[in-house]
């Protein structure tokens, strides 16, 4: 090892100085918000500035969130489109994605082109929407699911993925008698497990997250998703619902606490599992970065 | 091979691949539908489309709803908009990742550069509906932005009531969210450098310094074009769900884009043709950004998209 010179080294301690800010400035307001959800609203309202704690711990938040039966529904709703929306999106991206790995096909050039040119271009956000309604998803959860079943880029990352597969192992699948259904699901997609693991992540954390087509699709309250609900209270402060029964002098301090519960609860499954799956998203970045 | 017919390739093409064709099938659809059908229905953009005629029995009325659209007051002001923010999450937000990319590198201690990468990531997984939550309460008159301004003797506001912040919040908080994410891509282009370089430039005796100029930045240069390609090409395209959740009618002057107008127009007020033209100038306008870019690209830096 070279000796390290002065200069290298005033600038590493600074280097550390500010990966510290930066994981500070990260992570940090997402602490914040967790100590106000278990802050006692009174005492919240009188604090200023940052806490390093919640100010006298209670559950009083949470417990009137999960009273509020527009919260559950709406996370049974965003489960069940979580669900079955990401099952689709795998099956139909890795139909399309199997065929734009093949090889000795006429037509992959012109539906490459065809499928990549969406990426591009696109018709807008009202024709979209007319498209949708035409074709009669109005108020239904297929809307949420239906018309973004396949994201071209994740396609594209999967299909790197399946390109990456020796041929060999389909050669002798082939010479079995193995049709192509049987190749890309008993072969292709178990080999190729790493990438459909950074699909079903990145699927359903964008099917988890996701608002502006419910918002613009759905009519019945009681199909709202999770992120809807969360709109109402976070950005329309609607929250009526939950802080009825409350004194109308504390409504305005449970208010405040009662909003970053919410936060809490509609964001911490998300972020519980991202550490342990951290790799496998890189891993699809990087996949795509070859690529690109 | 290339002496048969094309007819006789087809039909050994179908013999052969006629189960793979199948399997294509419900994804053409799919595209055709929530694609194609869409491109084609902004046709309504040159008509005076009436839901109950339907898109093809509406009445043709040629560049009517785009001629409005230049002569109304709108066009400046949401054009304008448009650039600003590009134009500054530009300058502010691409050479950000970048940045924690290089300095990323430089940590030593595995653990510390595994930590950094894992806490920087985790915004991009929070919802745009809780960010823009949470930047609402912070910069609320009573959120934790004004306490601490008023710990220094500056006055409380609601910080987005004023239409010369609406910009600097949007900026920060897209870099927030999008700067450790954004990182991936160069901090996978700086692992694939060949460490053998570094080695002989240290024989050669060039510093830390020197090899980050010399080695460093060349080698992730392509990255770098492609990102700035992809970045060009929406340089008239600022999406709407963060706008329309951030913004409120005293900051429009500042803060209304073309999609957000788009979305206005056509879904609140349902005027569904001039919504359309808007949206079809918009899109016209991104794609030919983006063909530029790209050409320039091949021609300075042999990079290209396609």
């Amino acid at each position: 090892m070279i000796k390290e010179s002065t200069g290298r080294k005033v600038f590493r301690f600074f280097n550390g100085l500010f990966m510290l800010f930066m994981i500070i400035v990260c992570f940090y307001p997402m602490l914040y918000v967790l100590f106000v959800s278990f802050s006692n609203a009174a005492l919240f309202m009188e604090h200023q500035g940052p806490l390093l704690k919640p100010l006298g711990f209670t559950l009083n938040s949470y417990k009137m969130v999960f009273k509020d039966p527009m919260i559950l529904k709406g996370y049974v709703n965003t489960i069940f489109i979580v669900v079955v929306g990401t099952c689709i999106n795998i099956i139909m991206t890795a139909l399309c994605a199997y065929f734009l790995s093949r090889k000795n096909v006429m037509f992959r050039t012109p539906i490459m082109i065809f499928v990549t040119f969406t990426m591009f271009f696109g018709g807008g956000l009202i024709p979209f929407y007319l498209t949708v309604r035409n074709v009669g998803l109005y108020n239904s959860h297929w809307a949420l699911i239906l018309p973004t079943v396949i994201n071209t880029y994740n396609m594209i990352i999967m299909r790197t993925g399946f390109q990456g597969i020796p041929d060999s192992m389909e050669e002798s699948a082939k010479i079995d008698g193995a049709g192509h259904l049987t190749i890309l699901f008993r072969i292709i997609i178990p080999l190729a497990k790493p990438v459909i693991a950074v699909m079903v992540l990145y699927y359903a954390v964008g099917h988890w997250n996701s608002w502006f087509n419910a918002m613009i699709f759905l009519q019945d309250r009681e199909k709202f998703p999770l992120q809807l609900i969360l709109r109402e209270i976070l950005i329309q402060n609607d929250m009526s619902q939950m802080t009825t029964g409350v004194g109308l002098l504390d409504q305005e301090a449970v208010a405040e606490t009662i909003k970053y519960a919410v936060i809490v609860v509609a964001t911490l499954p998300i972020l519980l599992i991202y550490p342990f799956l951290q790799k496998y998203f890189v891993q699809g970045i990087m996949i795509g970065a070859i690529k690109g | 091979m290339k002496t048969k017919s094309f007819r006789l390739r087809f039909k050994k093409d179908l013999q052969q691949n006629w189960t793979l064709y199948l399997l294509i099938f419900p994804v053409i659809i799919y595209y055709f539908i929530f694609h194609y059908r869409p491109m084609g229905g902004a046709i309504i953009a040159f008509k005076d489309y009436v839901p109950k005629k339907g898109i093809w029995g509406s009445n043709w009325v040629g560049f009517k709803h785009f001629i409005n659209f230049f002569k109304s007051n709108f066009f400046f002001r949401i054009f304008k908009n448009t650039v600003v923010i590009n134009v500054s999450t530009l300058i502010f937000g691409f050479p950000a990742p970048i940045i924690l990319a290089l300095l990323i590198n430089e940590i030593k201690r595995k653990n510390f550069k595994k930590t950094v990468q894992t806490i920087t990531y985790l915004p991009h997984f929070i919802s745009l509906v809780v960010v823009a939550g949470v930047i609402k309460d912070f910069t609320a008159d009573y959120g934790i932005i004004n306490d601490i301004i008023a710990f220094f003797g500056g006055e409380r506001r609601t910080l987005l009531n004023f239409p010369h912040l609406f910009v600097p919040i949007y900026v920060i908080s897209d870099i927030w969210q999008g700067v450790g994410w954004g990182s991936i891509i160069y901090l996978a282009a700086l692992s694939s450098i060949d460490p053998a370089l570094y080695e002989a430039a240290e024989i050669d005796g060039a510093g830390r310094w020197k090899q980050t100029l010399a080695i460093t930045i060349p080698s992730i240069l392509p990255t770098i074009v492609i990102m700035l390609i992809l970045r060009m090409g929406s340089i008239f395209n600022v999406g709407y769900e963060k706008i329309i959740l951030l913004y409120n009618p005293l900051i429009y002057e500042t803060s209304d884009v073309i999609s957000s107008f788009v979305y206005r127009r056509g879904l609140l007020e349902a005027n569904y043709s001039f919504s359309t033209a808007v949206g079809l100038f918009n899109s016209v306008l991104n794609f030919s950004m983006l063909l530029i870019a790209n050409s320039i690209s091949r021609k300075v830096n042999e990079t290209s998209l396609w």
